[in-house]
């Protein structure tokens, strides 16, 4: 028997859902605190003071806001075409790669602004290669591709360890990273947009990616909701067997949709390599390919979601850093339990209250789910 | 009257705003094989889902056996001596008989005893009541007219005084069916109570005593089976007279548009699905393949659309071949004038959580009319559909509605706006009117003559052997992969039925 389908009104199940489960995610994460010792109400205010308050904060929660923006997405994108993209880690790692051989080739030429698409096009390129190849196992040998992009994300941990330290580091330097850009491989930053609302900003390596994070996003609503292609990798996504009778080859959609993938979460390099530290370090991706998965989730996809989750994940790794500065008893792996739950309760329990919410909408307002009426009973 | 076996008093439930059960007062008197017939989604399955424990009712009471009873699980209608048999077997498939017969009444941790005690339980059963099975084969060796008789005997071995059928002979033959209902007045002659739940008339005239219609979660009528006909029960379902029959004139044959010449399909573990196939379909006509589920038909259809590769045979399209063998793209086919209407519409023929103009589409997404450049034309994909909702009627009539909350009969008009509104040459048609209620049946028989008349060549699939049998001019039988036989259109329901069968496996089937 198929249950009963009372609709959620939109801003119930994009707003409501995602904050009824962030509250309960930050609840328990409350008690938490509490078993170290702290208060938790003060923990909080922390949290939040450390992200929001101030410009310096700001920039730093909206940097870490635009590397996630593009994971993100980059999760998004393949959850449309129902794969699970968990190499976004591994694939912006080698997207570094990308803009960092474009920002050493080029940077002593040609102006950052010239560099910049060039970089785009290096980082999208890399990271679109280093999901091609799971991507073409997928779909030509059915090798699944949650296995193989996990194992790409160590390979490519790997690969990037022998170029900084072998091939990429400069001679006579004990760092296992490449030589500082000259100014033609820095992004500007974006500074002085906060500074223009009147707030100020020490340094902070909030950069102009963050825009491209945004139009980034516009453009895979573009892409999904808007074209042809988007259109074939709804529908593989929602049904393969609906797309192999619509005649959509199967797998020239699932090498397209994770190349797309793959190239957004390549794009991510460009915030901390090119924007921040201008040099291609080893591990500076700290995170952000698995960050895009909670913030795909709790985004359900959309990039009118993604956003302000990225933005939410940027407030918990900037808030959080504050808040293991002031309170010694919270660790920095005490942040990682906080946002782990958030993960759990807005990506995998994200149905947890969608049923009771259901009943008392269908209670609240009847002519809100009035259209199933049809459905009743059906087998 | 006999005394009661279950009586439901002022039954309620409702899902959200939906009112699946209004007020039932249902009496089903013990002894009888009761019907309960109506459309789908008239809240039978609700109905008995409330009774076996599922669902609970928000309001009301049962009372089994004259006492009142309360039901909260299936655990407890089985205490009560309810028995169920589900539309979906709920067997294990690599097991045997036995051991799917004791499960979940094992009783003990070591099985020996139980297993012993069940045989000879087993062996009762069968000889009271004419079911046998081997028990000691395993399930999906079975055919599926044993495999029901499987579900009967765990009702049975349970205890169960009141066995309730669900939609009991989709799946059969109609020798199939027939040793069903004899199974079924054994039941009864040994005091058992039967319900049956079915949406086919014939079933009711054929073997209840008592039949409940049910419309719009209310049930409207409670008839003795002797004392009421076919057209009675049909008008009561639907709500207003129906035409059981459909009108249509001779059939004028054309040119050949579709030829299928010796084709064989194997599925994934190389077991062939079709086996040396071959018919013609001319212009204006429709050729109907009849059959039990699961004897290649499926297969067929999805070969000739493309979607599954052929093993051998040719196919000529329109006078030009087309390779099914190789690579024959869904895609190149439906440019070629072949629209097709899938047997699963939930799966295949429409993306459900799409929106509905978005299925409106499917499959002709690369058509220019709906493209801007690499980009979709919504508003042109829209009014297309809006144009398709007006002229087959779809409600609610609504594109950007997604397409889950559309009734089963609206999904399906959906689909053949959308296949034949392209002005197809050939339609290969499955199923057309599964899980679609008897209103929207006559819409779509209706449509499928008017293709015909239009000249398009039609090959309709359905195990509805009378759908067929309405709709076809020529019928051709499938059984075990082959075309068993073309009987005479004159030719009655038993004969076909026989073929249906398949003759080696007629004794089987009896």
């Amino acid at each position: 028997m198929s249950g009963p389908y009372a609709r959620l009104p939109g801003w119930a199940d994009y707003g409501l859902i995602p904050i009824i489960n962030l509250l309960v995610a930050f609840a328990v994460a409350g008690l938490v605190v509490l078993l170290v010792g702290e208060n938790p109400l003060r923990a909080a205010v922390i949290l939040v003071e450390g992200a929001f308050v101030g410009g310096q904060n700001i920039a730093y929660t909206l940097y870490y806001a635009t590397s996630f923006i593009f994971t993100g997405l980059a999760v998004a994108v393949a959850f449309h075409c129902r794969l699970f993209n968990i190499g976004g880690e591994g694939q912006a790692y080698v997207g570094g790669l990308g803009v960092a051989l474009v920002c050493l080739s080029f940077d002593a030429l040609f102006p950052w602004w010239i560099n910049f698409p060039l970089a785009i096009l290096g980082a999208a390129a890399f990271g679109a290669l280093w999901a091609l190849i799971p991507a073409y196992l997928q779909a030509r040998r059915g090798s699944h591709v949650v296995i193989t992009t996990i194992m790409f994300n160590f390979i490519a941990a790997s690969l990037m360890v022998y170029l900084l330290v072998d091939v990429l580091k400069p001679p006579g330097s004990m760092a296992p990273q490449t030589r500082t850009f000259l100014e033609g491989g820095q992004l500007p930053k974006l500074n002085w947009l906060i500074e223009a609302f009147g707030l100020s900003v020490r340094s902070a390596p909030f950069n102009i990616s963050f825009l491209l994070a945004l139009l980034a996003a516009f453009g895979v609503w573009v892409l999904i909701w808007r074209t042809r292609l988007g259109y074939e990798i709804r529908t593989q996504g929602h049904s393969a067997r609906a797309a192999r009778y619509a005649g959509i080859g199967q797998a020239r959609i699932i090498i397209v949709a994770m190349t797309v993938s793959g190239a957004l979460a390549g794009m991510m390099a460009l915030n901390p390599v090119m924007g921040d530290q201008h040099r291609l370090q080893l591990d500076f991706v700290t995170g952000a390919g698995f960050v895009g998965i909670a913030v795909a989730l709790m985004g359900r996809s959309h990039p009118a979601g993604i956003v302000p989750a990225a933005v939410l994940f940027g407030m918990l790794y900037q808030g959080g850093a504050e808040l293991a500065f002031e309170m010694p008893n919270i660790s920095r792996d005490m942040i990682v339990i906080i946002q782990g739950l958030v993960i759990l309760f807005a990506g995998a329990l994200e149905n947890m209250f969608r049923p009771y919410l259901q009943t008392v909408f269908a209670s609240l307002r009847p002519r809100s789910a009035g259209l199933a009426e049809d459905r009743a009973g059906g087998a | 009257m006999a005394e009661a076996a279950i009586e439901l008093v002022g039954i309620n439930k409702s899902f959200g705003a939906v009112h699946a059960n209004k007020d039932i007062d249902l009496t089903v008197p013990a002894g009888t094989i009761h019907g309960i017939i109506g459309e789908n989604g008239a809240g039978k399955s609700t109905l008995m889902s409330i009774l076996y424990g599922f669902y609970q009712a928000d309001s009301g009471e049962i009372h089994v056996g004259g006492r009142r009873t309360v039901i909260n699980a299936p655990s407890d209608a089985i205490a009560c001596g309810i028995g169920m048999v589900h539309q979906h077997f709920m067997l294990v498939h690599n097991f045997t008989v036995l051991e799917n017969v004791i499960l979940g009444a094992e009783g003990e941790p070591l099985l020996k005893t139980s297993v012993a005690k069940a045989r000879s339980e087993l062996e009762r059963l069968e000889r009271d009541y004419g079911l046998e099975v081997d028990p000691d084969a395993i399930i999906e060796e079975l055919p599926v007219g044993l495999q029901q008789r499987v579900e009967i005997l765990k009702a049975l071995f349970r205890g169960a005084d009141i066995l309730i059928l669900d939609e009991p002979t989709g799946v059969l033959t109609p020798a199939e069916a027939d040793h069903l209902f004899r199974i079924l007045r054994q039941l009864k002659d040994e005091g058992k109570t039967v319900v049956l739940i079915t949406h086919k008339l014939r079933e009711i005239m054929a073997v209840t005593d008592n039949v409940s219609v049910m419309r719009q979660g209310s049930l409207v009528a409670t008839r003795k089976t002797a004392e009421t006909t076919v057209e009675e029960l049909a008008e009561l379902m639907v709500g207003r007279r129906v035409l059981l029959r459909v009108e249509k004139g001779e059939a004028k044959p054309g040119d050949f548009l579709l030829s299928v010449r010796n084709l064989t399909v194997k599925d994934s573990r190389g077991v062939t699905m079709v086996d040396d196939v071959s018919f013609d379909v001319r212009a204006g006509e429709i050729v109907g393949i009849a059959g039990v589920a699961g004897n290649g038909q499926s297969e067929l259809l999805e070969t000739i659309a493309g979607i599954r590769k052929a093993e051998s045979g040719e196919v000529t399209l329109d006078g030009r071949p087309v390779d099914l063998t190789g690579g024959a793209d869904p895609g190149d086919l439906r440019r070629r004038g072949l629209a097709h209407v899938p047997e699963d519409r939930h799966t295949m023929g429409l993306v459900l959580p799409f929106e509905e103009n978005e299925n409106s589409i499917l499959g002709y997404h690369g058509d220019p009319a709906y493209l801007k450049g690499p980009f979709l034309d919504v508003d042109a994909i829209r009014s297309d559909a809006r144009d398709k909702i007006e002229k087959y009627d779809i409600r609610p009539a609504d594109c950007r509605l997604r397409t889950a909350n559309f009734s089963g009969g609206n999904q399906q008009k959906i689909v053949l706006a959308r296949e034949m509104e392209r002005d197809p040459k050939v339609l290969i048609v499955g199923q057309p009117t599964r899980g679609v209620d008897v209103g929207a049946i006559e819409f779509i028989h209706k449509r499928l003559i008017d293709m015909r008349d239009q000249g398009k060549a039609v090959l309709l699939v359905s195990v509805e052997l009378d759908e067929i049998r309405a709709l076809a001019d020529r019928i051709l039988v499938m059984f075990d992969g082959r075309v068993v036989g073309e009987p005479p259109r004159e030719a009655s329901e038993g004969e076909i039925g026989l073929l249906m069968a398949g003759v080696e496996t007629r004794e089987a089937a009896e």
